[in-house]
């Protein structure tokens, strides 16, 4: 034994695990800006509302990429999954309260991701990268098939969404959308946050660093796995529900292949498995796609592959040693 | 009363090859048993058949009387089987107080906890405290596994498995690639190990085999060649014929 009895150290270890879920300031700073846009950029709502929906949808895959290790370039099979849940539910009167609807568009998401959970259980990145890819353009191409139901090409029309909690109605400023998707984005943050500094979150990060070494400790490897696309899963699913909402519409390039792929650059920008990757890499990829589209129109896209490949080459290394930097300010080292 | 451990015929192939073929094992509860052999022998093979890691071609595996033979490793971990492994299999990010956090939380049950933030169960503190303290890792318990000295990771290797309360433990040569100085932290804490866990290890250090084993078999090209007290082990003709043909056959 030595200095230190066991009782005393017990203490300690509580007090230094505990520490990892403890608010950071640079956090509650980034929460005060939010809060503060709100009330400081009210021409900027609709843009801002974007913004938080693709956090959201940016967090969502966070979850599975950052924590497990699960990469999809199928995303927004989910993402399109809530999306259509959600306008099909407005568009016909099931569920007429959004936070309802978004609730069980997230649910119907989750079933989604629980059933496509199994196929990238097994195989390599590059497996499930096509996997992924794969359900995501079936899944568009039904919707496009089914068109007396989603519209197909042209898209689902008529939804009309009633005001959320019975008394905030969708205006064109914008600012109902911003406020309701930024507090659906706390929330779910705050969910989030719970579980990645929970067991279960410590569990899914040894299953992304050593598989082998996870299921020689008696975790059930593809339970938890399951479990995090799952819960992705309804993220995704939320956030595409939240686009139908506030735009009060939906198309078939909530599937698309471009917004999955979008959302992978999300992540790059932003960094991922510190949850706040995908939100500050949304703010980033948003503000950068509207400043360049305004002055480059035709060319945009030219300047995003730019400057990406310039992340990505140029300054993968100094890049990192931000992050990790950012990082050590977000969390306990 | 039941063996701890039992295979009967057990077999595995890699296309036509056999790496393990037809071994019938018996382990006795609280055994110190040796598992020794030439490179090749499938040792290791043999192991990760034990624990469900490979999917054996023939042959059926008894933990404490119950067939585990086509269980999932995790589940046999719950059953109290566990093992280390020859080459480490740690969480580069983790500190050793996570990765033992872990364990203990896993089999605890709590593992699919997600709402409760990890650490704030005492009772589970005092029993990863416990776990430090043995083996000797209170000293580095907040650094990043990957930077740690390989002795103090070989450490963590055993700890990690010993964490998982096992009753019966393999482990794949302990001391392998272990610095001599650091050699005897390992050893003691083997050596330490409960008296009614059971203990079945690899090892090619024939020094640690003959002071700890009181069993040996002998492994010969994925077969049983030979099984008994270290005495009657290191007495047998054949052995020596083994191991020191082995790089005139073996290459």
């Amino acid at each position: 034994m030595s200095a230190s009895p066991p009782g005393v150290l017990a203490a300690a270890l509580a007090e230094r695990l505990g520490q990892r879920a403890r608010w950071r300031p640079i956090e509650i700073a980034f929460w005060v800006a939010a809060v503060a846009s709100v009330f400081l950029l009210p021409g900027k709502h609709i843009i801002l509302a974007e913004i938080a929906i693709l956090a959201l949808f940016a967090l969502s895959l966070d979850l599975i990429l950052g924590y497990a290790g699960i990469i999809s370039l199928g995303h927004a099979a989910f993402f399109g999954f809530g999306a259509y849940c959600a306008g099909l539910f407005a568009k016909h009167h099931l569920i007429n309260e959004p936070v309802l609807a978004l609730g069980a568009a997230g649910l119907a998401a989750a079933a989604l991701g629980f059933v496509t959970s199994f196929l990238v259980l097994r195989g390599s990145d590059l497996t499930r990268l096509m996997v992924t890819l794969g359900v995501a353009l079936m899944l568009r191409e039904i919707a496009n098939r089914f068109d007396e139901l989603t519209g197909g090409a042209d898209g689902l029309q008529g939804v009309g969404i009633a005001p959320v909690l019975g008394s905030f109605a969708f205006d064109i400023t914008g600012h109902v959308a911003y406020v309701y998707a930024l507090a659906v984005l706390a929330i779910l943050l705050v969910l989030a946050r719970r579980l990645v500094h929970s067991p279960f979150g410590l569990s899914l990060r040894s299953v992304k660093g050593n598989a082998l070494r996870a299921s020689a400790i008696g975790i059930p490897v593809n339970a938890r796995l399951v479990a995090i696309y799952t819960v992705a899963a309804a993220y995704a699913g939320i956030a595409g529900a939240l686009l139908t909402q506030t735009t009060a519409f939906c198309s078939l390039d909530v599937f698309s292949f471009e917004r999955s792929a979008d959302l992978l650059l999300v992540l790059i920008i932003g960094g991922t498995g510190y949850l706040y990757g995908g939100l500050i890499g949304a703010v980033i990829f948003k503000l950068m796609q509207d400043w360049l589209a305004t002055m480059t129109p035709q060319y945009w896209q030219f300047w995003i592959g730019l400057l990406l490949v310039a992340i990505v080459l140029v300054g993968r290394e100094r890049m990192s040693r931000w992050l990790d930097a950012a990082r050590g300010l977000v969390r306990l080292r | 009363m039941p063996f701890a451990l039992e295979t009967v015929g057990l077999s595995r192939h890699f296309g036509g090859i056999s790496a393990v073929g037809d071994v019938s094992l018996r382990v006795e509860t609280g055994a110190r048993h040796a598992l020794i052999g030439p490179n090749g022998a499938g040792k290791t093979t043999l192991i990760n058949l034990l624990t469900g890691v490979l999917d054996p071609s023939a042959g059926t595996i008894q933990l404490e009387g119950r067939d585990i033979t086509h269980l999932a490793p995790h589940r046999r971990v719950g059953l109290g089987l566990a093992r280390t492994f020859q080459i480490n299999q740690l969480f580069g990010d983790f500190t050793p107080l996570e990765t033992i956090g872990l364990a203990v939380s896993e089999r605890l049950g709590h593992g699919g906890d997600w709402l409760r933030v990890a650490g704030s169960r005492l009772g589970l503190n005092q029993d990863i405290a416990g776990l430090l303290e043995k083996f000797h890792l209170v000293d580095v318990m907040h650094e990043r596994v990957s930077t740690l000295p390989y002795g103090k990771q070989r450490l963590l290797e055993i700890a990690l498995a010993v964490a998982c309360r096992p009753r019966v433990l393999l482990l794949d040569e302990p001391a392998a690639g272990v610095p001599e100085e650091d050699r005897h932290e390992i050893l003691a804490s083997v050596a330490a190990l409960p008296e009614d866990v059971t203990v079945l290890f690899i090892e090619h250090d024939m020094d640690l085999v003959f002071s700890f084993a009181r069993r040996i078999s002998v492994l010969v090209n994925g077969s049983l060649f030979t099984e008994g007290s270290p005495e009657e082990v290191a007495r047998d003709p054949r052995v020596k014929a083994v191991y020191l043909g082995e790089e005139a056959v073996d290459g």
